[in-house]
């Protein structure tokens, strides 16, 4: 009987986890954050995220047909996961144009503009949101409670834990747990956060160590500072950027203590920000910062090799 | 017992159990001897042999055919006993067309003379000539003549022979059926290298998935001073340089032989190989490999002829399930591929793989996310997505710097990608040219 060889490349077999099987993941941890989100904003957040994730794919898909590189924005699902983890940090009353333009600036500009996945050195997602804080101030610091009313973040009221329970009740340390303090759409329920960066952790998708390192400094000097440590990390952003944007492999050091120093970097640039900057918030200049320096801090913390010993006799 | 293991590494088909249920359980066996077989006179790390024979002489099992070339070289010896068709450059694993002699069985088996010894009542000296006599070359791949890894230099005090049993890569069960039915033999030969040595200590390392073997060579090794130490089943447990980062604690300076950190390693089977040569006279001309994958009938543990062509391995086996597959040499990490049938197996064979045709990923080579499995995976902590990008920018003077030099070549990096990125082969381009550089 002829037989037919087919050869390859050792090693013969490879692993079953693909890049995206890796965002499909990341994509499925933050559906919990996302339905929370829409249960306590209802349909019009619903809508922005749907919005953010369509414009991101289709916008990359453009962006790479027109830039003539292979189009993937369909199948590695890097841009869908961009787009919601934008839509996540948009408050949820925003107009429907802003989750369009922050997506397609996000993959467009920040991504394939410098190469594409892997190539970009800010994360996509946060670049999109910088912008569009920049030109939509009022929009994207507007936030509408669970009751409906129009207000500040409550990260206003981050210094007073009595200001606090002026503005949302005693219980607001359960409610900003649960999800019933506003906020943007993924940040408001911690508990659905953590569900997903568990399954996250689990499943190794991500490291531990850039989200404890960075939650651990923000909360240590927020004490030492004298804020309460579960408002500085209940309220805002910080546990959703903190487990989804500050782990971005890409924007990130692949050495473990890289992955610390980074953190602790997001934590300490994330409390001046809030303690003396200009916004209530500062997880977004926090991180892009940060991914800035990622590189020199990867070249910094290089691992020693095998075999840097002196030979014996 | 606490298993003991190295830093780095991955676990490749955990939940198949490796690959290794489809023929651990099975015994050694002897299929029917082969038709002809082929003889490289280059199977070994070094300079090939000469040839004593020419076309038309009758060999006898066991005779010398191919001659030292230097130092670092293995004597070839006839498997089989017949007459020589022919003495050409004969295509060989690995591309290489090496001289090669091919001997016409005859099946009659006649056999040299070998010349039995008892090892106590031998010299090291005598110990050492009997192990370079039989052509003993490493047997776990690398087939590096045994007789010089034996030489350390002048004034190098070895404190530890190694005996590697890991056998980590997947689907490969030679090594342990060898421990479990020749355990004894595996143990008089270690005790001849641990006097040749003059080594204090001997332990063999063993992964954890072979209980049996474990379990066999404890009571065998009862009062001889050997140790048994279970291994973590993880890869590259079964790497010279991770086996003894396992076993001692300690690490080989970069660079340098193992002797430098004291050690030396010999596989389990080359251990058998040894007290064959030395107690026996006979010299390596038989070996046992693992037929299997999911693409051969049924697989095997074979004890075959050095020189016998994979499509006789393959018909002993019940030949190729619908005819294709991917042929490997080799595990299915470190192995080479085998784009011809009729190419023979050599010293350092330790199994032939048939794997289904690829699933390989319908979009290929992804783009790098950086997300640093490669750099965790790998056992000498080298970050192998920079090296990749190095290769890309042909800049070997970073690859260099990158460490490309101290490269194992295990494969973990691109097994783990999931970007399916050629990582290990980008690396291996580098190292070359690294190498090359260097001795500029």
């Amino acid at each position: 009987m002829p037989t037919k060889l087919s050869v390859s490349l050792s090693p013969h077999v490879r692993g079953e986890l693909s890049t995206q099987g890796i965002m499909l993941r990341v994509f499925i941890a933050l559906l919990p954050a996302a339905l929370m989100g829409v249960y306590a904003f209802g349909g019009q957040a619903l809508w922005t995220l749907i919005l953010s994730t369509a414009s991101a794919v289709l916008a990359e898909a453009l962006a790479q047909k027109l830039l003539k590189r292979p189009v993937t924005a369909f199948h590695d699902g890097s841009a869908a996961v961009t787009g919601l983890l934008l839509g996540l940090c948009l408050p949820p009353a925003v107009p429907w144009y802003l989750a369009v333009v922050g997506s397609a600036f996000a993959v467009v500009i920040a991504k394939q503009v410098f190469g594409g996945l892997g190539s970009n050195f800010v994360n996509p997602a946060l670049a999109g949101r910088a912008f569009l804080l920049a030109c939509w101030p009022a929009a994207m610091t507007t936030f509408i409670g669970i009751d409906g009313q129009t207000g500040a973040t409550p990260l206003a009221y981050l210094q007073s834990p009595t200001d606090l329970a002026a503005a949302f009740g005693e219980n607001w340390r359960l409610d900003a747990f649960l999800g019933r303090v506003p906020g943007t759409i993924g940040e408001v329920s911690t508990l659905a956060l953590l569900l997903g960066a568990a399954f996250l952790l689990i499943s190794r998708i991500i490291d531990w160590r850039i989200p404890l390192s960075y939650l651990a400094s923000l909360g240590v000097l927020s004490v030492i500072a004298g804020v309460e440590l579960s408002a500085s990390l209940l309220l805002g952003g910080v546990v959703l950027s903190a487990f989804f944007m500050a782990t971005d492999y890409v924007t990130s050091p692949a050495s473990s203590w890289g992955k610390i120093v980074f953190g602790l970097g997001c934590g300490v640039v994330n409390f001046v920000i809030r303690q003396w900057g200009a916004y209530p918030e500062g997880v977004t200049y926090a991180i892009l910062l940060m991914n800035v320096c990622s590189p020199l801090i990867e070249r910094a913390t290089r691992p020693k090799k095998y075999g840097e010993v002196k030979a014996r006799a | 017992m606490p298993l003991k293991t190295f830093s780095g590494g991955i676990h490749p088909l955990e939940k198949t159990h490796h690959g290794k249920g489809l023929s651990e359980h099975l015994a050694i066996t002897k299929p029917e001897a082969p038709r002809r077989v082929k003889l490289p006179m280059a199977q070994h790390i070094g300079a090939p042999c000469r040839p004593l024979v020419v076309a038309g002489d009758r060999v006898l099992r066991g005779q010398l055919i191919g001659e030292t070339g230097g130092f670092v070289s293995a004597p070839v010896h006839a498997s089989v006993s017949g007459a020589v068709l022919s003495v050409q450059p004969e295509r060989a694993i690995g591309g290489q067309t090496p001289l090669t002699v091919t001997i016409e069985n005859d099946f009659k088996d006649e056999t040299v003379e070998f010349i039995p010894a008892d090892p106590a009542a031998l010299s090291r000296e005598e110990l050492l000539k009997r192990v370079a006599a039989a052509g003993l070359a490493g047997m776990g791949g690398a087939a590096f003549p045994l007789h010089v890894k034996l030489s350390p230099p002048e004034g190098t005090k070895i404190d530890y022979l190694l005996l590697n049993g890991a056998e980590c890569e997947p689907y490969l069960t030679a090594d342990h059926r060898m421990m479990l039915e020749r355990g004894e033999m595996i143990l008089k030969g270690a005790a001849i290298l641990k006097r040749i040595l003059d080594a204090d200590a001997a332990i063999i390392g063993i992964e954890a998935n072979k209980q049996d073997a474990i379990a066999n060579l404890e009571r065998l090794a009862q009062g001889s001073g050997i140790k048994i130490q279970p291994l973590r089943v993880k890869y590259p447990q079964g790497s010279e340089k991770q086996i003894i980062q396992s076993l001692t604690g300690r690490q080989v300076p970069s660079g340098k032989l193992p002797a430098a950190a004291g050690c030396v390693v010999v596989n389990v089977s080359t251990a058998h190989a040894v007290y064959e040569a030395v107690a026996l006279g006979k010299p390596l001309i038989d070996r046992v490999l693992t037929v299997t994958g999911e693409g051969i009938e049924t697989p095997a543990n074979l004890e075959v002829p050095i020189g016998t062509e994979i499509s006789h391995l393959i018909a002993c086996c019940g030949g190729l399930k619908d005819g294709s597959a991917r042929l490997v040499s080799g595990g299915p990490m470190m192995g080479i591929a085998v784009f011809e049938e009729d190419l023979p197996i050599v010293k350092g064979s330790s199994g032939i793989l048939a794997l289904l045709h690829g699933s390989q990923d319908a979009h290929g080579e992804g783009p790098c996310i950086h997300c640093g499995r490669c750099s965790r995976g790998c056992p000498i902590h080298l970050q192998p997505y920079e090296l990749y990008s190095d290769m890309l920018k042909k800049d070997w003077a970073a690859a260099e710097k990158h460490g490309a030099l101290d490269c194992v070549e295990c494969g973990a990096c691109s097994y783990i990608c999931p970007a399916r990125r050629e990582v290990t082969s980008a690396i291996r381009v580098a190292k070359r040219q690294a190498q090359a550089l260097k001795r500029k």
